[in-house]
């Protein structure tokens, strides 16, 4: 058995003991050993791979494994992990096992939910592991179908709505993949060597014609998942209308499906309409970065200032991707680890804050600080990551960035950096906006005066992601290495 | 030397140590760890500089020395970020500075906010500043400061928001962080642009005097000036932000709602000098690549230090006055560093600059402190409250004396040696902004003298209890800090610090010297006229000008301009219309587009009734249409 083809076995495991679980309790075991087990999966993994690298094992992919599917079509059931993906997927167990507790108290339909929950990480993992196009866009849709019903039926507000909208702006982003896929597919075979197989197509030259058409198709196929403008309006009303773990791992690690679709298949396979084409994306991307700040300011609801913070640093991985250099892309990947985890960190708190004073609207509240100093701490920590503090993941990721950008020779390039570079003031203001009007001042209402601070699972939620948080951010090299590394044949393409 | 990296782990530790256990940790605790790290911190300081500067001289500069440095996160081959330790003269002084004013604000602290909610809080966050500012002092390259200065940033906000129920302090805060974080745009562009075309980040590599350094920027202009310019000028702006100059000066007068011996370390010792200390930093890049941005620093510094300086004359907050007489004295230091060349007496003001960094530090904070020794008397900022509090806080009384001596640069109090070498410096500059910096001057003693008797003397206002001196842990600073303004103007600076290196007597020029001690005198004399005994006059003059008064009082109007900036154009003209822009018709257009499919579905829905016989008569009808068709094509 291959180490990697556990990352999907075990969550549907998970699904079949909670088909078998009676009550609650039995749940709350299943989800919760079979989250630890995936958690220390992907910890041992990352710690494998490391070893294997020192022990100076240079091939591209690891732990690769191999099955024929269906022959004639060249569909593989095919694995394997680099670097990057490592990350990926340890950033997928910490946020999938937080997401968990953070449903700890879910009452509706728990047996359910759980299910469709353990089936979205099946879609998550899968992507990240596999290496053949085939199956990537197969995971990729298994995650994007329980959305809805996630949405749809434990969501909250006008959540028919903000499901249907959200899954039929994905699905049209799937459209394009499928035909970029397809395209990618038969001009490989054109080429002589039809393969499904990325890394294998990588070594085959597409012909840079159909690049030129294939490559807008996959951007933005994977860039409506990242928050693309101007096909974002899905991810506003999405999460506001989410759960609180289904919007943790929506925007913690399902948009960085797009992220990661983007340079590992658009910029990986097509490298010259990539560097033809980019300047387009690069100005939606840069108007991405400070649209969605100006939009965050002034937000009242909190998971819409979540929300548009997120389209402006989801706007700055899909940016710094579009750089074609190898440091901005170090920075993408380092930004899609920190944006997971600090908005994880952002929705799970907002989740709890909800539950105890029964708004989002920050007009509504005050002075919380002194009622749940706990939870308040953890906001004002999340809000720091999110603007930048060095010593927190996001300076690491961000500098990573402009550093990286402003590398590029082209005028063009390096002014859009510094633009995408003045949303860090826009970002402290709507940050601290929310931070005063939230946390700090006098209690706003009475009854908001006698709240109960965190509980262990809320506890424990936090300071897991806090602790990753600023691990990336006090010691970043063993990461950043380790990233850069496995940058290197993908930016052989660009020399 | 090898020890000097403790020096910064040990306030670290107390922030983690007080910042984790939290309330668990009793008051006292928390306060008895922070001082003694500090303690510890100070004494391994002066230990180093006593080290470094017995050193012996190698081509008559002392070495720069980097005891510790590590690779902590790189970017590409040349870039990278390192975290270590440099020694060089401004760096230890620094060192020496922010050690002895941050352990008497912690001192102090203990007595002061004895009995506050968050005193642990209080600590943790002293230690988390001291760490950070420390830290970027001894930074070996620019990248490192920039952390390091974010950290201040984010200490600073920490501070004044501490009595966070306070809506004035929290609003403080955040405009102290937005506003010094919209100068940080400009730092971090211009470490961009420098780094662009030097390939470094490092110190040693930048400050080297090798010009083939910056060969790579050679011919690369914008709008007329060489694009190393540019990218010192962005980083200047960072500096100007930090150092509350002239006009981004806007948050330091409201930081000051922070607890007072916060306001003495962090917005007058040592965080608000943090741009001059970067300045003194590249000072040999400046001074060789772009001398024009260091005359503009010059201009940037007088128009700063007169504005303040008038400022300050009809402040009534006694804290205010304070804060604007701090942005008044870092536009002195920046002029310093402005009109300073290279060597010899052509660095006057590089050195005199520094100088009064040393001196203005310690007399600052202890103004500050005597000003939090009033306020913790008298329960108020306001000078209409106080009043002939000579008689009741004779401490106090006279080590604040000793400052505003200092400040107004009477000898042989520190603050004349060196405010009277930048005047000597820029008067050899430019008579013009020497003429201007000798009338600051003058405002100064006036205004630290209406601020003296208005406290100590004029009339005593009524008081509820009698006030009562300080404890002796918050005497205990002044006292030293008293002493050591008393003496710090005969230390020969200029053996220590200079442009470059080489050891520089310091000879006092008379000429200017007697003329600047004379016009202060004077500037003194006035206040005692108007304000030693309750005087109608000073109204009257107010009166008299009132144009200019009010404007004085609405500081200029320059937070007005601010205000309106922000509220208007960016939060109603810029994130209003873009959010509105985003729901309506970005958003709009794709509900448009649901709309639209769902209209069409409905309209041919028809189609698929159900009903076998319109299926059927469909089929047929169809099928003659089309057979109809090709008959008679």
């Amino acid at each position: 058995m291959n180490i990697l083809s556990l990352f999907v076995l075990i969550p549907l495991l998970m699904m079949a003991g909670l088909f078998f679980a009676g009550n609650l309790k039995q749940i709350r075991c299943v989800v919760t050993i079979g989250a630890s087990l995936l958690l220390a999966l992907a910890i041992g993994l990352v710690i494998a791979y490391l070893e294997e690298r020192s022990a100076g094992e240079t091939a591209e992919m690891l732990f690769t494994a191999d099955t024929v599917w269906y022959a004639p079509l060249h569909i593989h059931y095919s694995v394997g992990v680099d670097g990057i993906s490592v990350s990926m997927l340890l950033l997928s167990a910490v946020i999938v096992f937080t997401g968990i507790l953070a449903s700890w108290k879910m009452e509706l339909l728990p047996k359910e939910y759980f299910m469709w929950f353990c089936l979205l990480s099946v879609g998550v993992f899968g992507f990240f592991i596999s290496v053949d196009l085939f199956t990537m866009f197969l995971f990729y849709e298994v995650a994007l179908i329980p959305m809805y019903l996630l949405i749809g039926v434990w969501g909250s507000g006008k959540k028919e709505y903000s499901a249907m909208k959200l899954t039929l702006m994905l699905m049209g982003g799937s459209a394009l993949l499928l035909l970029g896929i397809l395209g990618i597919y038969f001009f490989s075979a054109a080429a002589g060597a039809p393969s499904m197989n990325l890394l294998e197509i990588s070594r085959t030259h597409l012909p840079v014609e159909s690049q030129r058409w294939i490559f807008p198709l996959i951007f933005t196929g994977f860039g409506i998942l990242g928050a693309l403008f101007p096909f974002h309006t899905w991810s506003p009303d999405g999460h506001a209308s989410a759960p609180t773990a289904v919007s943790m791992l929506h925007a913690g690690v399902l948009m960085k499906l797009g992220g990661y679709g983007c340079f590992r298949v658009a910029i990986y396979l097509m490298p010259e309409a990539a560097q033809e084409l980019s300047w387009i994306f690069i100005i939606l991307t840069g108007i991405s970065v400070v649209y969605g700040a100006y939009s965050a300011i002034v937000q009242t609801d909190l998971k819409y200032i979540n929300a548009y913070s997120s389209v402006s640093h989801c706007g700055l991985v899909l940016f710094a991707i579009l750089m074609l250099n190898r440091t901005a892309l170090n920075g993408a990947v380092l930004q899609m680890l920190s944006h997971g985890l600090m908005t994880a960190l952002f929705f799970a708190l907002i989740g709890m804050i909800y539950g105890r004073t029964h708004t989002r609207d920050i007009r509504e509240m005050g002075g919380l600080m002194k009622v749940i100093p706990f939870l308040g701490v953890c906001y004002v920590i999340a809000g720091l990551a999110s603007l930048g503090l060095p010593g927190l993941s996001g300076f690491v990721a961000e500098m990573t960035v402009f550093v990286g950008a402003f590398q590029h020779t082209d005028t063009f390039h390096r002014v859009f950096t510094i633009v995408a570079c003045t949303s860090i003031v826009a970002t402290a203001v709507y940050i601290l906006r929310t931070v005063g009007k939230l946390l700090y001042g006098p209690v706003l209402r009475e009854e908001q005066s006698h709240l109960a601070d965190a509980v262990w699972y809320e506890r424990l939620t936090a300071i897991l992601l806090i602790a990753a948080i600023a691990g990336i951010g006090l010691a970043p090299l063993w990461l950043s290495d380790m990233i850069r590394e496995s940058l290197l044949p993908i930016i052989e393409h660009f020399q | 030397m090898e020890l000097t990296p403790i020096i910064l782990l040990l306030p670290l530790l107390s922030f983690l140590l007080t910042g984790l256990a939290g309330t668990k940790l009793k008051p006292a605790a928390a306060g008895g760890i922070g001082t003694l790290s500090l303690a510890l911190s100070a004494l391994l300081a002066y230990l180093t500089a006593g080290r470094y500067f017995s050193t012996p001289r190698v081509e008559g500069v002392y070495e720069k020395i980097v005891p510790f440095n590590f690779e902590w996160l790189r970017f590409t081959e040349n870039l990278h970020i390192d975290l270590g330790v440099l020694l060089d003269p401004i760096s230890v002084m620094m060192l020496v500075v922010i050690t002895t004013v941050s352990l008497m604000v912690h001192i102090y602290s203990l007595g002061y906010m004895k009995g506050e909610k968050g005193f642990q809080r209080y600590y943790a966050f002293l230690s988390l500043f001291t760490f950070s500012m420390l830290g970027l002092v001894v930074a070996t390259n620019i990248f490192q400061m920039y952390i390091f200065w974010e950290l201040v940033g984010v200490s600073s906000y920490l501070l004044i928001g501490f009595y966070y129920t306070k809506p004035e302090a929290v609003a403080a805060a955040k405009k102290a962080f937005i506003v010094t974080r919209f100068a940080d745009l400009g730092f971090l562009t211009g470490i961009l642009l420098l780094s662009y075309h030097t390939h470094t980040f490092d110190f040693g590599i930048l400050t080297s005097g090798d010009s083939g350094v910056f060969a790579g920027a050679a011919g690369t202009t914008f709008l007329g000036c060489s694009v190393i310019s540019w990218a010192l000028s962005l980083i200047f702006v960072g500096g100007a932000g930090k150092s509350a100059l002239f006009p981004l000066h806007i948050w330091l007068p409201d930081a000051m709602e922070g607890p007072t011996p916060v306001s003495a370390l962090i917005h007058a010792a040592t965080m608000v000098v943090a741009g001059v200390f970067l300045v003194a930093r590249l000072f040999p890049v400046y001074h060789a690549e772009a001398p024009e941005v260091l005359t503009g620093i010059a201009v940037v510094g007088a128009v700063t230090s007169l504005y303040a300086a008038i400022v300050a004359c009809v402040q009534t907050d006694i804290k205010r006055v304070l804060a604007f007489s701090t942005i008044s004295q870092i536009g002195f230091m920046m002029v310093g560093l402005g009109v300073s060349g290279m060597g010899g007496h052509d660095g006057l003001g590089y050195m005199a600059s520094l100088f009064h960094l040393f001196t203005h530090a310690m007399f600052k904070a202890l103004l500050f402190l005597g000003a939090g020794a009033i306020i913790h008397a008298v329960h108020s900022n306001e000078m209409a409250r106080m009043g002939g509090l000579y008689k009741y806080m004779p401490v106090t009384h006279l080590t604040f004396l000793v400052a505003c001596l200092a400040i107004s640069g009477i000898p042989p109090f520190s603050g004349f040696f060196s405010k009277d070498e930048i005047l000597a410096a820029t008067f050899q500059f430019n008579p013009v902004l020497g003429t201007i910096l000798s009338f600051t001057a003058a405002l100064t003693a006036f205004y630290m003298f209406r601020l003296y008797y208005r406290i100590f003397w004029n009339r005593p206002a009524h008081y509820d209890h009698a006030p009562h001196e300080a404890p002796g842990s918050m005497s205990f600073p002044l006292i030293f800090l008293a002493a050591i303004t008393l003496v710090a103007g005969f230390i020969p600076f200029g053996q220590f610090v200079s442009s470059d290196g080489v050891a520089y007597t310091i000879h006092l020029d008379w000429k200017i010297a007697g003329g600047s001690v004379a016009i202060a005198g004077a500037a003194i004399g006035l206040a005692t006229l108007l304000y030693r005994k309750e005087n109608p006059t000073a109204g009257k003059l107010a009166a008299a000008f009132p144009l200019l008064y009010r404007a004085a009082c609405k500081r200029f109007y320059i937070d007005e301009i601010y205000l309106f900036v922000t509220k208007k154009l960016i939060f109603n003209g810029i994130s209003r219309p873009v959010a509105w822009f985003d729901r309506h018709i970005i958003d709009g257009a794709l509900n448009g587009a649901a709309s639209l499919t769902e209209k069409l579905s409905l309209a041919i829905r028809g189609l698929q009734s159900g009903h076998v016989q319109q299926y059927a008569l469909l089929t047929l009808g169809g099928t003659l249409l089309i057979v109809l068709g090709i008959l008679l094509v």
